[in-house]
This record gives C-alpha cells, structure tokens and sequence, in this order.
C-alpha cells in the first residue's frame, strides 16, 4: 500500500466509536497540496485502557528536568516506587568539573521519604523536614529539591511550607515541586512545573563573573549518552563559550548565572520552551532553535548561530570546524549509507526526538513514513504560530503560568546580548531564524503520518500496512516489536550507545542502525524443518 | 562512585527516615508480575498512567521481553472526585480493542489514598461473556513489591479458584513466589519428575521467557490457564514457596477451599531443595526418582571439589525475602559466611529468621536489616569490608566503589541478558550458583595475581 492510499478510519476500525472519535483528531496525514499543515489534536487526555506509552507529570518534573542537575540532591516526597524507578534509568549523564567535586554530585543516588499508611494518614510533613535534616548532616549539598507525588496532593502535604522553613534552618535554598503524577495529562506538565521553578528560585540568583565573547546556554538538552557533551566540544572549538546546559552535566552553581549567556540554544523545544520565552521577557535573552541530531542539520544550526552574532572571525572558525569534522566522518558515513539507503522507519518518541531524528535518518538515505510524539503539544507538531488559537482544556488549566515583567536591574535589549544593530536583530527575527519553532509538519515525507500518543493497537496496524524495515521506540515497545519481527533500536537511551549528537554522533547512530539490521539472527527465525516443509509443498 | 557519601561511619542515630538507594520498590510492579502469569491476562494499573510505564519499564528491562498493561489514566479530575468511570472506560476499551481472557487489576498510592471500591466499580462494568475482571488492592506506602505480588497472588485465589467437592488426590498446586521464569520451569520441572501432576501460578514461563518466532502474539502461549487456576481448588496440596510471596495466598486457598498449603522456602541450595522434595514425597506418597539424586549428588560432589575456593569468604547479599533466607543458608552451607543480610521489605522475622541461622551455624558479628537501603550497606562495607556482593543491579555502584565482586542474583537485574531463563533453584540452580560466585572470585584471583603468581590451573 502507498503512504498515501492509507485510510484512518478503516485503521481505528475495531475501536469503540467514542474512543475512534477521540483518535482521530490525533492522527494527521502529510499532504503537500494542501499546503500547510491540518490541525492536530494532541495534549489532551489519554484514554484509559488504550494502552499509552506515556507517564506521568512527575517523570517531566524530576525524571527529565530536574534530576539530571547534578550538585542538587533531589528528594521525592512520596512512597518509594516514584523515585525507585527514576533513579539512573534516564542515561543523563554528569561528572566532575572544576566546579563541582565528586563528592558534590548526588544525581546518581536515589532518596525518597519511603511514605508508609501512617504518613497517608496523619501526614508526611514531618518526615520529609526530618529528612531533610539529615541530608543536610550527611551529605552537605549546596541546594536541595524536593518533588511531590501522586498522594501528596491529596493529603495535603504543604511541600512550600516545608522547603521555606528547611531553607531558614539549613541557609540552602530548598526548592519544591508540586509536580504530582495526576497532573496534566502526561510528562509534559512535569516540564512546565520545573520550568516555573528554575527561572523563579535559580536562574538569576548568581553573581559570579561569566567570561567569554560569545556565552551560549544550551536549553533542553539533557546529556543522554553523553551527547552535550560532543556539542559542548564542537562549540568549544569553534569558540563560544558555554554557560549551563538545561539540564545535562549541569550544576547549579552554573544554572543561577544562565541570565549572563548572550544566547539561548533550545534544542528540545517542548519541555524547555518555557524558559527560553521566560528569559526572553525577563532578561532580554534572544533564543535560537538548534538541531544537533544530523550532519546537515547540524551544519546548519553551526551556521545559524554564527548568524546570529554576525562575526566574520567566527563564521570563518565555523566553517573551518564544519569542514574538518565532515571530512573526518564522510567515509564512514557512506560506508554505512550503502547498508541503509532505502530502508523506511517509524519513530515514536516523548515530545522532540521525532522529529530531530528524521534528519538523520535521511542523511543516511532513511525515510521516516510515521512519526509521533507521547506528549508534545500542537507547537511542536504545527509550528509556534498556532499556539495563540490553542485552547487550554480542564486538564491542563491548573498548571501554573509565571507572568514575568522584565527584569529592572538585569534586562538588555536582545540586540545588545547578540551584539548588534536594533534593525540587524529586527531582520534576524523577520526571516523566522530567532524565537521560533516551525513543528515537525514540514519535515514530513508526503503522504506520512503524525500520529499524536500512539498506543499499541495503532502501532499495530500501521506496522501491517507500512512493514516499515525498522522502529524506533522506547523500552516498552522495544521487544515488541522484535516478536513482530522488525528491529527496533531505543530512541530514549539509545539502547546504552551514544552519543549521536552532531557529526562523531552521527556515525555512531549509522553504526548501531546498520548493526540492528544486519544482526544475522533477523534471518533465522524460521526453523530449518519448517523451511524444508514449505519447499515440499 | 559514589564519593558523596561519607567516608567516616555515621553516628548511631543519623539516619532515622526515609531511604537512600533502596532495596525494595513499590507494591503495584509485583502484582503486575504475578499478573502476566496468567494467560491470556491483561493486567490494568489503577491509578495514573506513570505507575504503569514505570512496572511495564521495569519489567521489559529486567526480562528483555514486552511487559503488557493498560491503566485507568487518572487526571486530576479523576483524583479528587474518583477513578470509577475511568476504570470502567478502561475495561470496555481494553475488551473491545485488546480482548484478554481476563482484567487483573490492582491500585496504587492515588487510587488507594482517595478509596476507590474497586470490586463495586468492576461489578459495575461491562464484562463480556466468559471473559473475568479481577483484583488485588496494592497500596504503595505498605510493604513492598513483593507485598504487591503476594496480594495478586492472593486475588488470584479469591475471584478464580473452587472447589468441586471431589479432591484429585495426585494433584499439587505450587505458588512459586517471585521468581524468574527459568526458575518456575526448574521448579515445576522437579514436581513432575517425581510424578506429580502440578498446577502452578502465577506462571510467567513462556509469557516474559517467551521465544522470538514468526508471529506476534500479544497473549503468548504461557501463563498459567484459567481453567487450572479454577481446578487448584480441588487439588490436594499447595506447596506454597517464599513466606512473603505466597503464603498468604495459600492460606486464602486453604480457608476458601479447604487445600491445605505447606509452608516452604524458594528452593535455593541444598536444604531448601531437599525440603521442597521431601514434602513432595510425604505428601504423596511417591519415591524420589534416581534422575533427582543424582543431580543432588553432583551438587555435593561439586561443593566438595571447589569449597577452597570460596571457603571463608565473606559476603554481602541484599535482596527480597524470600530469596534471600535460603540464598544465605545455602552461603553457609558452602561455608561462606553471610557477613550481611539486608532486604528493604519490611516484616522483622527476617531478621529473625536470619539471626537463627547465624546462630545454628555459630556465625558470629554478622548483621541483618530488614527495611534496609544500599546506602546502610555501603556504610557497614565501609566499616568492614567483604570479598563478594551477591543482590540485584543496583549492587554495581558499592561494587565499583569498594572494588568487590558482583554476583547478581534476584530482581531486577538491568544489566545482563539471559538471566531470567536460568535457574537458580534446585539442585541444578544450586549448580549455577556455585560457578558464578567461584568464578567471580577466581576471575578477581586472576585479575589481581602477579605474574609468577598466575596459575594456569586453578
């Protein structure tokens, strides 16, 4: 069947007709003369018993964004399974530098208040103030957080009360989340409850010196497998300096000064978006989307940047960087291209991946017929424009919004943070380069498919009708789709490889792929005596 | 590794709450296990969605296979005013979309702390014909998650099993406790080579062992049948393995059917096995095949050829209950000694029960916790270290820090494939557990020997 003979409705066929209703709206078909993209429906309610690959607001909150940052040692309030199964199960890698000594760095421990029935009942305020002190005497860190779970909404533990008076007994800031896993409706409220909370109590708060001609952040950028780290070092070279990552490697002794970069790179759009808008309005900064998954698209973000300051020195220093790099990894990548060239993939991953990925994939002759995100919200799918006509439903309204002012001591123009003319920086932002994000819809191959938190029936049947060669999934889906047959690589941890950030990523990528397809057991599934009967007949 | 955690040995009463890497998860991840051990299962987590892909996670990277569930999706909404009418959405649309033989269901911390009437909900549901929805409460802040695959096996029992009134005096049931799937073939393996015919749930043989072949079948073919889970009630016996994985279920069993249970450990080591089969042979009556004594007998020839090489060695083990009483018996039956013993599920007989072996065997300065972490091990190694670690993945960090050997053994084990299809019950687990534990020590031999010291022949 051709991509684009495909019929949605004969797909979600068997389901109960509320539940088809409800789907269809999350399922959109590229179709390049219609011209721009149809609206999808995404952010809303998963429907119970389908089957979802998505978690919850808690996984957003601690699980992405704030259990990565490595000097801080997170405490989840709440009975020990939330923080059990977050703990070292997200490879966001961290280690020491001239910072941050090992013995500061607690992102590889797991601590929790291990609720018991008592604390249900009578509360767990208590408990969670007495841990705290003995954290505190332990371990010393320099700032702690503490992030709530499903009951502690319900029972009313006042988690502000408490992180306030352990910041009065302690002199550490204390820093809460009320990120409860019923909130929202996936990871992605987790990633806005965390966002609040790092711009409001860390970010701004230092007053060391930040050095440096050209001081970058890297937002939404989470060191899976070390991959800010291979950016980090390509910037490096070409000569910018950076400042904090969000939140891979990151401390935060470097996040209180992120308001000192001149540029903010956001590289996943949905969970950090927030605060590169936040930092826009409060301190001028300006934002660039990047992509560092892909040769191309890597040049080209390398390129944008550069852009953005409009220094000939640094243009040059790009382009020489970009020309060794390429040079070093263009014969292996070919190698690998010859083995993968034609071959077709599904993507489903959390709320950026899918689309950053089909870049890659098409520098090694890849097409990607179906992608979809668990949790990402319309902008990611369609493009920042349409966020003025998105409308907030009942499960998300409770998430708070911040409504910043600018800053009155620390705001800067975004032209003076680039360095340049009021009317250069106008035009950069005219031609759709700065604070914008243009969705996934575009990089679409005509006739693929968005499909918006994709459960197993539907991953089912478009796997019937596409036989893509590969998928590319998640821990959950992993080993399903083997017994279907197709290889499958984890998108999430890269199934323990990595970094595939920027060009040495790139041919690390092209390997694992080649590897997953030409494992020589794909062509033993059949047992010799059944392959014997299919001859005889 | 590790280097934030304090070098010195703390004070008495520093650390009196909560837990630091720890050695137990939450209730909902076991029952979840136990429900995949029955065919044709669904099971459905009642509560938000995060729970689920938490246990589907947890499972599918400690078995490398899918770990099916649905869940009741709470949203805030839902968690103040009730799950009801999201479960009872679920269960229409996991029939209509996914149709399982069966629902199991269990709770967790929201759905138990707001007091949804899970069996009024499910009486409440749309069932379709000869299809079952079943339960098992699975509150997360009690106990842990062998507590939540003790109430499955329990719900298990109360929704399926019954008595006809005519008992088939051969027939044994076996709870085998939360064990691997390689471990529930050996187990049953042992029964039906000594003639008993057996029904044993939960089954996850062929379910999280199952093979890669030309279809999909999202049901597998293992799983312990419906139909045999009825019938258990008309069995003559339960062997029921692991006193906090099955015993409450058996006792269940007893009191609704009238099926005796008989209270054993897991059978890990010698003495557990042989209590497994002596029950077997006195509760029916049958002789122990000669095939079972001679792989006794090479458990105990093995035992007397390489006891020098772990003779005296002190050891670390850390891991659930039942798998940790007889794994350290069977330590000193090899003449280990268990230096400590830490589970993070509650219950003080196991600190009981393990302070009495240390005693029968006259261990002296031995330590065991229960409700322990990985940071009150760390500690006692700090203060006193071991020769080997033998627990679950999360051991890797003490192990690099402290530069000790790892054995891993028990749940979960992220970090090596093939684990879950071997055993290590019976006397042929007793077998396995010797080589990995002596060739973990040799291959530290090896690695630290100088030159003229490194033997060709060990």
């Amino acid at each position: 069947m051709t991509m684009t003979d495909v019929n949605v409705d004969e797909l979600l066929a068997p389901m109960p007709d509320k539940v088809k209703k409800n789907r269809r709206k999350h399922i959109v078909k590229k179709d390049v003369s219609a011209g721009s993209c149809p609206q999808i429906e995404a952010n809303t309610r998963t429907v119970p018993g389908i089957i979802t690959q998505r978690g919850c607001c808690y996984a957003g909150c601690k699980g992405v964004v704030v259990g990565p940052i490595k000097d801080m040692l997170t405490i989840t309030h709440g009975p020990i399974g939330c923080a059990y199964y977050s703990w070292g199960t997200r490879r966001n890698k961290a280690r020491v530098d001239d910072r941050t000594p090992p013995e500061q760095i607690y992102s590889a421990m797991c601590f929790s208040t291990d609720m018991q029935e008592s604390d249900i009942v009578f509360g767990g305020e208590k408990k969670l103030a007495k841990m705290i002190d003995e954290v505190v005497a332990i371990f010393h860190p320099r700032a702690i957080n503490l992030c709530a779970t499903c009951p502690i909404g319900l029972i009313g533990d006042d988690l502000s009360a408490v992180a306030k008076e352990a910041e009065e007994r302690h002199g550490i800031p204390v820093i809460h989340y009320n990120c409860e896993g019923y909130k929202g409706v996936s990871q992605s409220a987790g990633h806005h409850i965390a966002n609040n909370q790092i711009m409001e109590r860390i970010i701004g708060t230092g007053t060391e010196k930040v050095d440096g001609k050209y001081v970058l952040n890297i937002l939404g950028e989470y060191n899976i497998g070390g991959d800010a780290w291979e950016n980090e070092r390509l910037l490096e070279e070409i000569g910018y300096t950076i400042g904090s990552t969000l939140t891979g490697d990151s401390a935060y002794v470097n996040i209180r000064n992120m308001h000192k970069a001149h540029l903010n790179l956001v590289q996943c759009h949905r969970s950090i978006n927030y605060i590169a808008e936040m930092m826009e309005t409060k301190y001028g900064t300006p934002w660039l989307k990047v992509n560092f998954i892909g040769i191309d698209a890597t040049i080209d973000t390398l390129r944008e940047i550069a852009r953005c300051f409009g220094d000939e020195e640094l243009i040059a220093r790009t382009e020489l960087v970009i020309e060794r790099e390429l040079a070093a990894v263009t014969p292996e990548i070919e190698r690998y291209r010859k083995i993968l060239k034609g071959k077709t993939a599904f993507v489903f991953v959390g709320g950026s991946r899918s689309h950053h990925y089909q870049f890659l994939l098409r520098n090694l002759g890849m097409e990607v017929m179906v992608a979809g995100y668990e949790f990402a919200h319309r902008d990611d799918y369609e493009g920042r424009e349409v966020i003025p006509t998105i409308k907030s439903d009942a499960d998300s309204k409770n998430i708070p919004e911040l409504h910043l002012e600018p800053d009155p001591g620390m705001y800067r123009p975004p032209h003076l943070h680039l360095k340049m003319s009021k009317e250069k920086y106008d035009e950069l932002v005219a031609s759709g380069v700065l604070n914008d994000y243009k969705g996934m819809y575009p990089d679409m191959v005509n006739g693929g498919i968005m499909i918006d938190d994709a459960n197993h029936f539907e991953t089912e049947e478009l796997v019937e009708i596409f036989k893509p060669d590969l998928i590319f999934t998640g821990i959950k889906d992993k080993y399903v789709t083997h017994k279907m047959g197709l290889p499958s690589k984890q998108m999430h941890s890269y199934d323990y490889s990595g970094p595939y950030t920027c060009f040495r990523g790139a041919v690390t990528f092209a390997k694992d792929v080649a590897h997953s397809l030409s494992t020589p057991a794909w062509k033993m599934i059949t047992p010799p005596w059944e392959q014997s009967k299919t001859e005889q007949r | 590794m590790l280097d934030c955690t304090p070098k010195e040995p703390l004070p008495q009463d520093a650390r009196t709450t909560g837990k630091i890497n720890p050695i137990k998860t939450c209730q909902p991840v076991g029952a979840m296990y136990a429900a995949l051990g029955i065919h044709g299962c669904l099971p459905h987590s009642h509560g938000s969605q995060g729970c689920c892909s938490y246990h589907r996670m947890a499972l599918s990277r400690h078995f490398h296979e899918p770990a099916m569930a649905s869940t009741s999706s709470f949203t805030e909404g839902a968690s103040v005013f009730g799950g009801a009418a999201n479960l009872k959405t679920a269960i229409k649309n996991v029939f209509a979309i996914y149709n399982p033989e069966i629902i199991a269901v269990h709770t967790t911390c929201l759905s138990e702390t707001i007091g949804d009437d899970i069996p009024t909900i499910i009486k409440q549901s749309e069932i379709p014909e000869g299809r079952y929805v079943i339960h098992a409460n699975t509150p997360s802040y009690h106990g842990s998650h062998i507590t939540g695959f003790s109430n499955m096996c329990k719900g298990i029992v109360s929704y399926l099993a019954e008595s006809n009134g005519s008992p088939k005096k051969e027939q044994a049931n076996i709870l085998p406790g939360f064990v691997n799937p390689g471990d529930m073939r050996e187990i049953k393996r042992i029964v039906t080579e000594m003639g008993v015919p057996s029904i044993m749930y939960p089954d996850t043989t062929g379910v999280m062992d199952s093979p890669l072949r030309d279809t999909y079948e999202m049901y597998p073919l293992g799983g312990a049948a419906i139909e045999d889970i009825k019938d258990s009630g008309n069995s003559k016996m339960t062997l029921s393995l692991g006193a906090w994985s099955s015993d409450e279920a058996a006792a269940t069993l007893q009191a609704k059917c009238g099926v005796p249970g008989v209270p054993l450990r897991i059978p890990i080591g010698v003495k557990a096995t042989d209590d497994l089969i002596m029950a077997v042979k006195e509760g029916f009556g049958v002789d122990v095949p000669e095939s079972l004594e001679v792989e006794r007998g090479q458990v105990i020839d093995t035992l007397i050829d390489t006891h020098f090489q772990y003779e005296g060695k002190k050891v670390a083990v850390f891991g659930d209950p039942d798998i940790m009483v007889p794994l350290a018996e069977f330590l000193i039956t090899m003449g280990m000694i268990p230096k400590y013993v830490v589970t993070g599920t509650p219950g003080k007989k196991f600190e009981k029960t393990v302070n009495g072996m240390f005693e029968d065997a006259g261990i002296e300065g031995s330590r065991v916790r229960a409700e322990g972490d990985l940071f009150d091990l760390h500690q006692w190694i700090k203060e006193e270290s071991v020769d080997l670690l033998i627990g679950n993945t999360h051991g890797k960090y003490i192990a690099r820090a402290e530069d000790i050997p790892l054995v891993r053994v028990g749940f979960p084990v992220f970090d090596r494939a093939v684990h879950p299809l071997m055993p290590i019950v019976g006397y042929r687990g007793c077998l396995r557990l010797i080589e990995m534990i002596s060739n973990a020590l040799l291959e530290r031999r090896d690695r630290d020997s100088l030159d003229e010291d490194y033997e060709l022949i060990l």
